[in-house]
């Protein structure tokens, strides 16, 4: 069950992002960071929660997570430290995902070059 | 009918089919991508491992995938057909960070590479950073 609730949640966020892609003058660049604050702002009103219920691992594969986790760290930063805490919080969660794409981003160009 | 009237006739009835078909093909290869990283982070789990590191795992190992496909070349093709279904899943920031990298490595490690990396993913994470930041604001303004 989990393998198709998974399915469904990321093929529907993709869909809805292609067909925003084909019936606009939006680039992906603009899907993406649209994701990113739609994902924030989900989280914000409580309805990301119900996404990460249907799919614990689907939620958090499409780039709407980003937005959640950013939101909810700098938030429980807040909590834990104060002010100071949605600054120092804000990029926790997401670090896993930022430092692999740099480290492997950079690690791989050493190995191939571009085609053209 | 000339051949004004035929392309507008072609235009006009041939993008929304095209609209369905990328629809649908986003759909289901970004479900594939679900049901991939669904495996990964099951086997992961059988290591006994917490669904947070899990996912961590699950993550990372999508980005190193994407960004290794980036590199043959493999992946160019992917976006073509299949579009936001790889975009919009994590492998898409990895792809944009990988092949700005590989695009401008001629120019240089520091002003080439290291000035471009950020070229696509920057906006993202820009964006991302910001809403947020306001969102919190604006939750603590209102609920202390």
């Amino acid at each position: 069950m989990i393998y198709i609730n998974a399915f469904i949640l990321v093929g529907l966020i993709s869909m809805i992002g292609q067909i925003i892609l084909d019936n606009s003058k939006l680039t992906p660049g603009h899907i993406t960071s649209m994701f990113v604050s739609i994902g924030a702002l989900l989280s914000f009103l409580g309805l990301y929660d119900k996404l990460i219920e249907f799919s614990k691992i689907g939620s958090s594969i499409p780039i709407t997570s980003f937005g959640n986790l950013l939101y909810k760290a700098a938030l429980e930063g807040y909590y834990s430290k104060g002010i100071i805490g949605i600054f120092s919080n804000m990029l926790t969660t997401t670090s896993a995902g930022i430092s692999a794409s740099i480290i492997f981003a950079f690690i791989i160009s050493m190995f191939f070059n571009s085609k053209d | 009918m000339n051949k004004k009237e035929y392309e507008k006739l072609v235009k006009k009835y041939s993008p929304s089919e095209d609209k369905l078909k990328n629809a649908l093909m986003a759909f289901v290869s970004g479900g594939i991508i679900g049901l991939i990283s669904t495996i990964i982070y099951v086997i992961f789990l059988k290591f006994d491992m917490d669904s947070v590191t899990s996912t961590a795992y699950t993550i990372v190992i999508l980005i190193l995938a994407s960004s290794i496909l980036t590199g043959i070349g493999f992946f160019d093709n992917l976006v073509e057909k299949f579009k936001c279904g790889i975009i919009i899943p994590i492998t898409g920031f990895s792809h944009s960070m990988t092949s700005c990298a590989i695009d401008n490595k001629k120019d240089g490690f520091i002003t080439g590479l290291g000035s471009n990396l950020f070229k696509l993913a920057g906006s993202v994470l820009l964006y991302g950073t910001f809403s947020a930041f306001i969102l919190v604001v604006i939750k603590v303004i209102f609920n202390g």
